[in-house]
């Protein structure tokens, strides 16, 4: 009796074992087919459109944003966002504040990566693809349209006892690539550096990578695969350094001034601090052919409450 | 006329009986199938999204290099590192959790007194309960601090040690190690349990204390019952992913115990966010590994239960 029940339960757990590990690749696969076929169907048409996009981009929004002065509170319809994990709190204000205005209109905001964003854009099941980096040649070409919102500056940051607080391009560089490995190399206290970053795909570490002319160089202890981690791993481990997003800065981390330029959002809009990145809402083809919800949202982020907002989640307006 | 109008309702019941009994012989078919159907398509999902990358990248690119770039300027997916990995990791974690788990299981089937017994057997089933995230959470909050220590004291001036903050294999393989004593114990226990109690009895009526009763007597006897708790103690070790993403550090190295290492698990769920291209076509080559394995693990499995019934019989 009981060896039956072993049996059993050996089965059930082989086929849940098994389906696991089938279930794991079941995200992407079916996506990507479906926005290879949508690429090469929308390919023809953008190339037409990408011509005039720059300036038709910008008369666009202003279009928009003529509307909304005249107030359309009964707007009504549906925006869906997906994309950069980086830009979460960015594009959470954003949905509240826009829905908190329009009653009318729901907005959702995934998080699924900024490749996987404008994936999904191009494929047609979102309106908006967030990416926190450029978008690539190849997204371009397939029709997604790029509209930077927010410029993301990003933080090098140390344990909160590390006595080093200021380094240059060539010590941070040193140290990604696995060339300085002790703190008392850059001026600190004798200690090992544990250098933690994020995962190959993310955009901040591609940002980080591309800024510093590292890429594909760097030498990581530690790949974590979500902002929290590091912000959580490099507060929790003397002599670690990581980078993350400005706008996620607290008390529990330390900055690091590179090239004795502070990490600050006068900094950034200056150009004189090097680490920092556009935050992308990607369209598929150009703004002013989207929805009317679509539309007024991009007519939001320019307005003063938009920009505001942007201001409030630490990200910068461009110019 | 009446009789034969008779006669074609007395069929149409008759043959609606037959619908009913065909259906539902239909519907457990099915029902009996729908598991098997799952398998199936689920194995050739698997094969058709990773096999494209192996020709596109190349079996021995990909199965035998070192170098994991996926997203450099020329893409290099080697995952060799994280196949070691995954076979050191979990080897070591057998290793690690196997004899604390059969001793406990011992303890359980035959020394603990009633009461005692009566506490841990309970908590050894709330382990199997605890989701692994929370593993994953503890490991980070006090095994990699103090994998750190060690760290540092072993490698104090190194030149050539990259120092991980505690995040290594040794972390993966202990919070690995614990997370399969639930399964090995359970099992384990079971069999010693339903040995029959004759073996037990002209042990020790022959003289033999209870300790040499318990290691040349029943162990031997329930040893098909423990194989088959280490084997699936492998497939609960190897197909695990959120606690060692947590604590293993997740970069590409060979699997030295404080090396920062990934698995296949790991190096799946902490890449598909953001990965494209072949960059995504490789992750599911990963995840096609990492099936085989544990279909090679599956086959075992049966193959022991096969054995242990015949050599009971």
């Amino acid at each position: 009796m009981k060896k039956k029940n072993v049996v059993k339960i050996l089965a059930a757990l082989g086929m849940a074992v098994c389906m696991a590990g089938g279930l794991v690749g079941c995200g992407g696969s079916g996506q990507e087919t479906s926005t290879q076929s949508t690429q090469q169907a929308v390919k023809q048409e953008n190339e037409a459109a990408r011509a005039e996009n720059g300036g038709q981009e910008t008369a666009a929004g202003k279009e928009s944003a003529e509307e909304a002065s005249e107030g359309s509170a009964d707007l009504s319809g549906t925006v869906t966002m997906a994309g950069s994990t980086s830009m979460e709190k960015f594009a959470n204000a954003l949905a509240e504040s826009f829905m908190a205005k329009y009653p009318g209109v729901t907005v959702t905001a995934e998080f699924t990566g900024s490749s996987a964003g404008i994936e999904s854009v191009l494929a047609g099941s979102v309106d908006i693809g967030n990416s926190s980096r450029s978008l690539k040649d190849e997204e371009k070409s397939a029709g997604a349209v790029e509209n930077i919102v927010a410029i993301d500056g990003i933080a090098v940051i140390t344990d909160p006892a590390n006595t080093v607080t200021s380094l240059t391009t060539e010590q941070l560089k040193g140290i990604y690539t696995g060339e300085v490995k002790n703190w008392s190399d850059v001026g600190g206290a004798d200690g090992a550096i544990v250098v933690v970053g994020r995962e190959a795909g993310s955009g901040t570490r591609d940002a980080f990578e591309e800024l510093l002319e590292i890429e594909d160089q760097c030498a990581y202890a530690n790949e974590l695969d979500s902002t929290g981690a590091v912000m959580a791993k490099v507060a929790a481990t003397p002599g670690a350094i990581g980078y993350v997003s400005l706008d996620v800065l607290d008390d529990t981390v330390q900055t690091i001034s590179l090239d004795d330029v502070e990490p600050t959002e006068e900094n950034i809009k200056a150009g004189s601090y090097l680490l920092s990145r556009p935050f992308v809402m990607a369209t598929n083809g150009e703004v002013a052919a989207q929805s009317e919800a679509v539309q007024e949202m991009f007519a939001y982020l320019k307005s003063e409450e938009g920009q505001e907002l942007i201001q409030t989640v630490g990200l910068i307006i461009p110019d | 006329m009446r009789q034969t109008y008779a006669n074609v309702t007395h069929k149409m019941k008759r043959k609606s009986v037959c619908a009913v009994e065909t259906a539902a012989q239909m519907i457990f078919t099915v029902c009996a199938f729908f598991a098997v159907i799952a398998v199936a398509s689920i194995t050739l999902y698997m094969i058709a999204s990773g096999v494209p990358a192996l020709w596109k990248v190349g079996v021995r690119e990909i199965l035998f290099s070192t170098v994991w770039r996926p997203t450099a300027e020329e893409p290099s997916f080697g995952i060799l590192y994280i196949i070691l990995t995954s076979i050191v990791g979990t080897a070591s974690a057998i290793l690690l959790g196997v004899p604390i788990a059969l001793l406990t299981a011992v303890f359980l089937a035959e020394v603990a007194p009633r009461r005692l017994a009566a506490v841990v057997k309970p908590a050894v089933e709330l382990l199997a309960g605890i989701p692994s995230v929370i593993y994953g959470l503890l490991g980070i909050m006090i095994l990699n601090p103090l994998m750190y220590k060690w760290e540092q004291a072993i490698f104090r001036g190194s030149e050539t040690h990259q120092f991980t903050g505690g995040a290594n294999l040794l972390s993966a393989v202990i919070v690995l190690a614990i997370m399969i004593l639930p399964t090995v114990i359970n099992i384990s226990e079971s069999s010693l349990r339903a040995l029959p109690p004759q073996l037990k009895a002209s042990s020790l009526a022959l003289g033999a204390s209870h300790v040499q009763t318990i290691f040349r007597v029943l162990i031997p006897a329930a040893k098909p019952g423990i194989v088959t708790a280490i084997v699936l103690g492998v497939g609960r070790a190897i197909g695990e992913a959120m606690a060692i993403s947590l604590v293993s550090g997740s970069s590409v190295n060979l699997p030295l115990p404080f090396s920062s290492v990934r698995f296949l698990t790991t190096a799946i769920v902490s890449e598909m966010g953001y990965a494209s291209g072949t960059h995504r076509q490789v992750l599911f080559t990963i995840g096609l590994v990492l099936f085989a394995f544990i279909m090679i693990v599956n086959v075992l499995l049966s193959a022991v239960l096969k054995k242990g019934e015949s050599g009971h019989e």
